[in-house]
């Protein structure tokens, strides 16, 4: 798992919730490639065109609230958002986000401190999040067993080893 | 310990759990939706190839029931080839309805027990007394391959409802009412147990839209402690043994919150978000183009009899519609026999298959730029329900269906037939 992670931040508001991040009519789609034709559609259907790889969505509170469709966690990592700054989460967004990989930190009040389209900059491990003029906040830690899905990549990884070993052991017995 | 701790500690084979700990639960239900073939896809790319306990998983289609276009078909083909392949046999196809209400309906929702659907709404079941909370598809495709999940022990909230409800206002008025003055992310990470003396007001039915709102306010989960009205509905309903727990007497809530209901007025929800909410009298005029009743939230047979009790004998409105989704078979059934369809029918309603409709905006009663719904559903973010420029109100049956009889939102409560009230 990458770190460090540096990039462009898209500020959005409070109570972003995954009708915004990914709406409902395009859940239908199954392929990667077609759902990240929609991150962020219906927030700011510009979005999708100008992200790039590595940069950062910045959000107030309870981001992802809403339905449990992983299709806006799955759009987001599509299309190479780094990470997610938020106040907070809401909880079947954060678990599908870290389930896939994609970090997530909360950081209280870190809404007001970041303009839309600066260059801005995260370590994962000690939380520092800072700009081109030095560090803005520290964010909340991650928690061991957070950290652990993120860095084997996802929990996918994780539950495979675990399946071939119990596996292993059936076998062997 | 809370009752909701010692189910879960059961569940991990422990004895004593604490707030924050990290669980490896076993799962009784789980249910998949057809909007999830990300599910299968998960389980695959896990190396699974058996699903672990196939008699614990239900397969819901009832997000696309049926499938309205050539994708949903495909998917909803995946789904049934795969439950036949791997013995899963409660598939729950287009003909059952809303995946909340079909295990209700069953008798498989009761206490002490882990519900868990890739549904957000899965909180609902917290009014058997059972432990349900939505995930995702990959979460869910864990539970497939592994029969357990891992779950965190929440912090939990007590919010009481005190007081009788007056004429016309029901458990959706007093959960927006919570909402509207907690706040949409009050309760994130957290369960939150309903209690207080308005509960032995409160069906089963009206039980239900309570906990399945409390998603509104972020809940993992919630719950109702098992008493004499969940007793009655669990002997007529559930066959399969089961255990209730008790709360310990010295424990100690996260938060407590008090409501009294004595004096509340029926509220809405306004655009465009649950949490912003009023009396219904702020909007009194506001032209509908649409009134939708139906959802897990607010499409079940008793919410389906206050708009027929409404709209008996009468007619909707000029330029205004009224999409009316039974939650289930069930409830569809119920309401046929009771004689609400032919009533809302005469009256100008539209039904269509029970299932979640456009209640999520996929499809079957979507709303244009510009147009006002009023709606018995649970969410009103832009876009919800079709067109970001649509406006949605969330409200009761009863402030449906009486918008749906004048054209524009109204005080429903002149218009309660007094046996609905």
């Amino acid at each position: 798992m990458k770190t460090f992670i540096k990039g462009r931040a898209f500020v959005f508001g409070n109570n972003i919730d995954t009708d915004q991040i990914y709406p409902g009519r395009f859940v239908e789609y199954t392929n990667v490639e077609d759902v990240a034709k929609y991150a962020m559609f219906g927030a700011d259907p510009e979005f999708v065109k100008d992200v790039q790889a590595g940069d950062i969505i910045v959000a107030g509170t309870n981001f992802g609230c809403g339905s449990s469709r992983e299709h806006a966690a799955i759009t987001l990592k599509a299309v190479g958002v780094g990470a997610i700054i938020a106040e907070s989460f809401a909880r079947i967004f954060y678990r599908n986000a870290i389930n896939l990989g994609l970090p997530l930190i909360v950081a209280p009040r870190i809404l007001k401190l970041i303009e839309p389209g600066e260059n801005i900059s995260l370590d994962l491990s000690s939380g520092i999040i800072g700009n081109e003029k030095g560090i803005i906040k520290t964010a909340e830690p991650l928690s061991e067993y957070v950290l652990k899905i993120l860095e084997s990549g996802g929990i996918k990884p994780l539950i495979r080893e675990q399946l071939l070993l119990e596996q292993g052991l059936h076998h062997g017995a | 310990m809370h009752a909701i701790e010692k189910l879960l500690a059961k569940k991990a084979g422990k004895t004593h759990v604490t707030t924050g700990e990290i669980l490896n639960c076993e799962i009784d239900l789980a249910g998949i939706n057809d909007l999830y073939l990300q599910t299968l896809r998960s389980f695959y790319e896990m190396g699974a190839t058996k699903v672990h306990s196939p008699s614990k998983v239900m397969m819901f289609l009832d997000h696309y029931a049926p499938a309205s276009s050539i994708l949903q078909a495909q998917n909803q083909k995946e789904f049934r080839e795969f439950c036949w392949d791997q013995g899963i046999e409660m598939l729950m196809d287009i003909d059952q309805g809303v995946c909340h209400q079909v295990v209700a309906d069953k008798g498989l929702a009761h206490p002490g027990e882990i519900i868990i659907i890739t549904d957000s709404h899965t909180t609902t079941h917290g009014a058997f007394g059972a432990f349900g909370t939505g995930v995702g598809a990959t979460d869910l495709a864990i539970i497939l391959a592994t029969g357990k999940l891992w779950l965190r022990v929440p912090e939990i909230i007590k919010i009481t409802f005190e007081g009788k409800p007056p004429h016309g206002v029901y458990a959706k008025d007093m959960i927006l009412h919570a909402i509207g003055e907690l706040g949409a992310d009050f309760a994130v990470y957290k369960a939150v147990e309903f209690s207080g003396s308005t509960l032995q007001y409160l069906s089963i039915s009206e039980r239900m839209a309570l906990c399945n709102m409390s998603t509104e306010m972020g809940a993992k989960t919630s719950y109702i402690q098992p008493d004499a009205i969940t007793m009655a509905y669990l002997n007529e309903k559930v066959t399969r043994p089961y255990e209730i727990y008790q709360t310990d007497e010295d424990f100690s809530y996260a938060a407590e919150i008090s409501f009294d209901v004595t004096h509340l007025s029926p509220k809405l929800a306004a655009p465009s978000s649950v949490d912003n909410v009023y009396d219904v009298t702020k909007f009194i005029g506001t032209p509908i183009d649409q009134a939708y009743l139906g959802s897990c939230t607010g499409g079940r047979a008793e919410d389906i009899g206050i708009a027929a009790g409404i709209l008996k004998g009468k007619h909707i409105a000029p330029r205004t519609r009224f999409v009316i989704v039974p939650a289930s078979k069930g409830v569809f059934l119920e309401a046929m026999s009771k004689g609400y369809v032919q009533s809302l029918v005469e009256a100008g309603a539209t039904f269509v298959t029970p299932g979640c409709a456009a209640c999520l905006g996929t499809h079957e009663g979507m709303i244009a730029s510009g147009e006002t719904c009023i709606t018995t559903t649970n969410r009103n973010f832009p876009g919800r329900m079709g067109h970001t420029e649509a406006r949605i109100f969330l409200g009761s049956p009863a402030a449906v269906a009486a918008a749906a009889l004048e054209g524009k939102i109204v005080d429903p409560t002149a218009y309660i037939v007094k046996e609905n009230g």
